[in-house]
């Protein structure tokens, strides 16, 4: 990039740069005159506040980390001493505390939004793709920032969530021993976690930049999700943008600002103001409120995959089959599988739900000890729960990556898909239900009659069956409504 | 015959050029393994971490019905002196139906005495039950409040995610009041 056309500048001092070095024609390239879609809504500012907080929580977080000791005996005190003695301290770590909060706020609706729209679609997959990663380096970078003050909270976050490794089979406790340096969390674990808390963050900011990049490539989707046409579809991004950027970012950072100032302790929770005590578990620990979704689906698999269970998923693999494999595919195994699925889609349909209940209720343990439901071979458990609930957690947030391929629908928005938005809506509200069950403690019951167990297994099921079953079956048989011709005509008619 | 040795002669040069590239680059593979491993390594515990530490528990004050914690390698360790009755609750299981199947006798030393490690075999919490105001679970021993695991009064797992019964640590005893646990 660079060696392209070179703008003209004024200044001869900006010139003289920018003939040795092209940066302000690049900038100029980039940011002023790129042609945008002029039918952004404010879904559209996600991105730009994303990368505020993004820089707001590096700047804050290099400040803190003068000032802070990532030593077991003095970590939790060295947090007190910047809250009460470091001038500004307490400012710095409510900005940096809150600020992740509402990156990931950020973030979700920025998620939410492609999703909606279909920006994932080609040609961005890659952007996409790069866009799931960054989430998962801001999830690893936010978990261990949760443990570096050394809290209750925290250090039994880092028990649990390390506690996934050792669901894997013969070598998980290894695995576990060396992620912690020991055999519990304890201060190698500390030390390494701040190292990594440090770099993860210019990491992301090198992925970002790669985001960036492949969207300049691609350009932007819209509110329409139809492709730009011609020169009249588009506004120049400076000042159109720069501007409705500036007004949704101050908005933004207004909330931000109120939430930090007033309530900084909104997200927080009385055991992050204890010290850590690898000896007693706090009675209810919960995750950063942004895990909470995956913190439920992870708790809802409270049954592993034995026979009954396992040929539920076979028969839902068949029903799929025609849907993944299209109505072309007529040889081969998946041929043959595609006949079947395509004969008896229902009658498997009814097949695999009677047998996920049997395999269901016979790993219901009674009050008294033993199985609700004693079937025979329902004790042959190929996943446990453990692994299965690991497994569901780290699946419901890799699936993302490849929405691009469950979704094919040829046409992006779901203005355009009633079925598909309101699935997506659904999606939305199921990941916030989700959320609070997340919040609450395992054995609670809404309105003390309905265990929160229950809606969170449902939840669960609907999360995995909109990506794996709901998405394929729409991009095959949801009729689109008419589009648009263009997006200029498209805004002179609204 | 020059025309035919060049075209002999070029083939030859081709394998031997693979060939060397492929040397080259496994032996580059394995140079950058052994290089990373050191790095990879040196996350393991170190040498003071691993320092095997065996700790001795002196059981006399400890009375009927009543549990202490120790810290043993950094984690904890129950030591329960239990009742007759749950020595009985915990040998009238039918083992058959157990999800990590293990009878009791197997589980302790001497039937009063359950030492085990008290680190939940799901995700690693502390599970309740040490002290008498501690909820206990539907099975009268330990509840892991993290995501509700019971185990009954032998440390075995009864209900919720858990995969194993609390792990029964290697110990012995010293005299019969006294404990050696590591
Ligand atoms: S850690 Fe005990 S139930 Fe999850």
């Amino acid at each position: 990039m660079g060696s392209g056309q070179r703008a003209e500048f004024k200044n001869p001092v900006v010139s003289w740069i920018d003939e040795r070095l092209p940066v302000f024609s690049l900038m100029q390239k980039e940011y002023g005159v790129f042609p945008t879609p002029r039918n952004f809504n404010y879904f559209w500012n996600f991105g730009a506040i994303a990368m505020v907080m993004l820089i707001t929580m590096i700047v804050s977080g290099i400040v803190l980390a003068m000032h802070y000791t990532p030593h077991a005996d003095y970590a939790f005190s060295s947090v007190e001493r910047i809250m009460r003695d470091v001038n500004w301290g307490w400012m710095l770590r409510y900005i940096h505390m809150n600020g992740a909060s509402f990156f990931f706020i950020a973030v979700y609706i920025h998620i939410f939004r492609g999703m909606y729209y279909g920006s994932y679609k080609k040609p961005r997959e890659l952007l996409w793709i790069l866009g799931v990663i960054i989430y998962l380096l801001m999830m690893a970078t936010a978990f261990m920032g949760y443990t570096l003050p050394w809290s209750q909270m925290g250090g039994w976050a880092a028990t649990v969530i390390s506690g996934f490794f050792t669901a894997i089979p013969v070598v998980g406790d290894m695995i576990q021993t060396l992620l912690l340096g020991g055999f519990s969390v304890d201060n190698p674990t500390l030390n390494r976690f701040f190292s990594l808390h440090y770099l993860l963050p210019f990491v992301i900011f090198a992925v970002v930049f790669l985001h960036v990049w492949a969207l300049h490539v691609s350009g932007s989707n819209n509110p329409l999700g139809i492709d730009v046409k011609s020169s009249q579809d588009t506004l120049p991004f400076h000042p159109y943008y720069t501007m409705k950027d500036t007004f949704g970012l101050g908005v933004f950072l207004l909330l931000y600002v109120i939430v930090t100032f007033f309530f900084p302790n909104i997200f927080a929770h009385p055991d992050h103001f204890v010290e850590y005590n690898p000896m007693v578990t706090p009675p209810h620990i919960v995750p950063e409120w942004y895990f909470l979704p995956f913190y439920a689906i992870l708790r809802g698999l409270t049954f592993g995959i034995n026979p009954y269970i396992g040929l539920s998923l076979v028969a839902m693999v068949v029903v799929m089959a025609p849907i993944y494999g299209g109505p072309d595919k007529k040889t081969g195994l998946c041929g043959l599988l595609c006949a079947l699925g395509r004969q008896f889609a229902l009658p498997l349909l009814v097949v695999a739900g009677i047998f996920f209940a049997l395999g269901y209720l016979s790993q219901v343990e009674k009050a008294s000890g033993g199985a609700l439901l004693s079937l025979p071979l329902s004790d042959l458990v190929f996943i446990n729960a453990k692994l299965a609930g690991v497994l569901a957690m780290f699946g419901s947030v890799i699936l993302l990556v490849f929405i691009p391929w469950l979704d094919t629908h040829p046409v992006r928005s779901a203005r355009f898909r009633p079925l598909f938005k309101w699935a997506t809506l659904v999606l939305a509200i199921d990941f916030v239900v989700l959320g609070y069950v997340g919040m609450e403690a395992a054995d609670a019951a809404l309105f003390g009659v309905i265990p929160l167990l229950w809606i969170g297994q449902l939840g669960t099921g609907y999360y995995f069956a909109y990506f794996l079953m709901i998405l394929p079956w729409l991009s095959r048989n949801e009729k689109a409504l008419p589009l648009p011709v263009s997006i200029n005509e498209a805004v002179l008619k609204a | 015959m020059s025309a035919h040795t060049a075209n002999h002669s070029s083939e030859e040069g081709q394998t031997r050029r693979d060939f060397l590239l492929l040397t080259a680059g496994a032996f580059g593979a394995v140079g950058a393994g052994c290089f990373a491993w050191p790095f990879i390594d040196s996350l393991n515990p170190a040498a003071d971490t691993l320092a095997m530490s065996t700790i001795e528990v002196d059981l006399a004050p400890i009375q009927e019905g009543q549990a202490i914690t120790v810290k043993w390698r950094g984690k904890p360790v129950f030591v329960r002196h239990r009742t007759a009755a749950e020595i009985e609750q915990a040998r009238a299981v039918n083992v058959a139906e157990l999800r990590d199947k293990q009878s009791d006798t197997d589980r302790v030393k001497k039937d009063q005495w359950l030492i085990m490690v008290g680190v939940c075999t799901h995700l690693g919490c502390v599970p309740l039950g040490q002290k008498d105001t501690d909820a206990k679970g539907d099975f009268g021993g330990w509840f892991c409040p993290c995501h509700g695991s019971h185990y009954d009064t032998s440390g075995r797992i009864r209900k919720g995610p858990a995969p194993k019964n609390l792990s029964v640590p290697e110990y012995s005893f010293v005299s019969d009041t006294l404990v050696k646990i590591g």
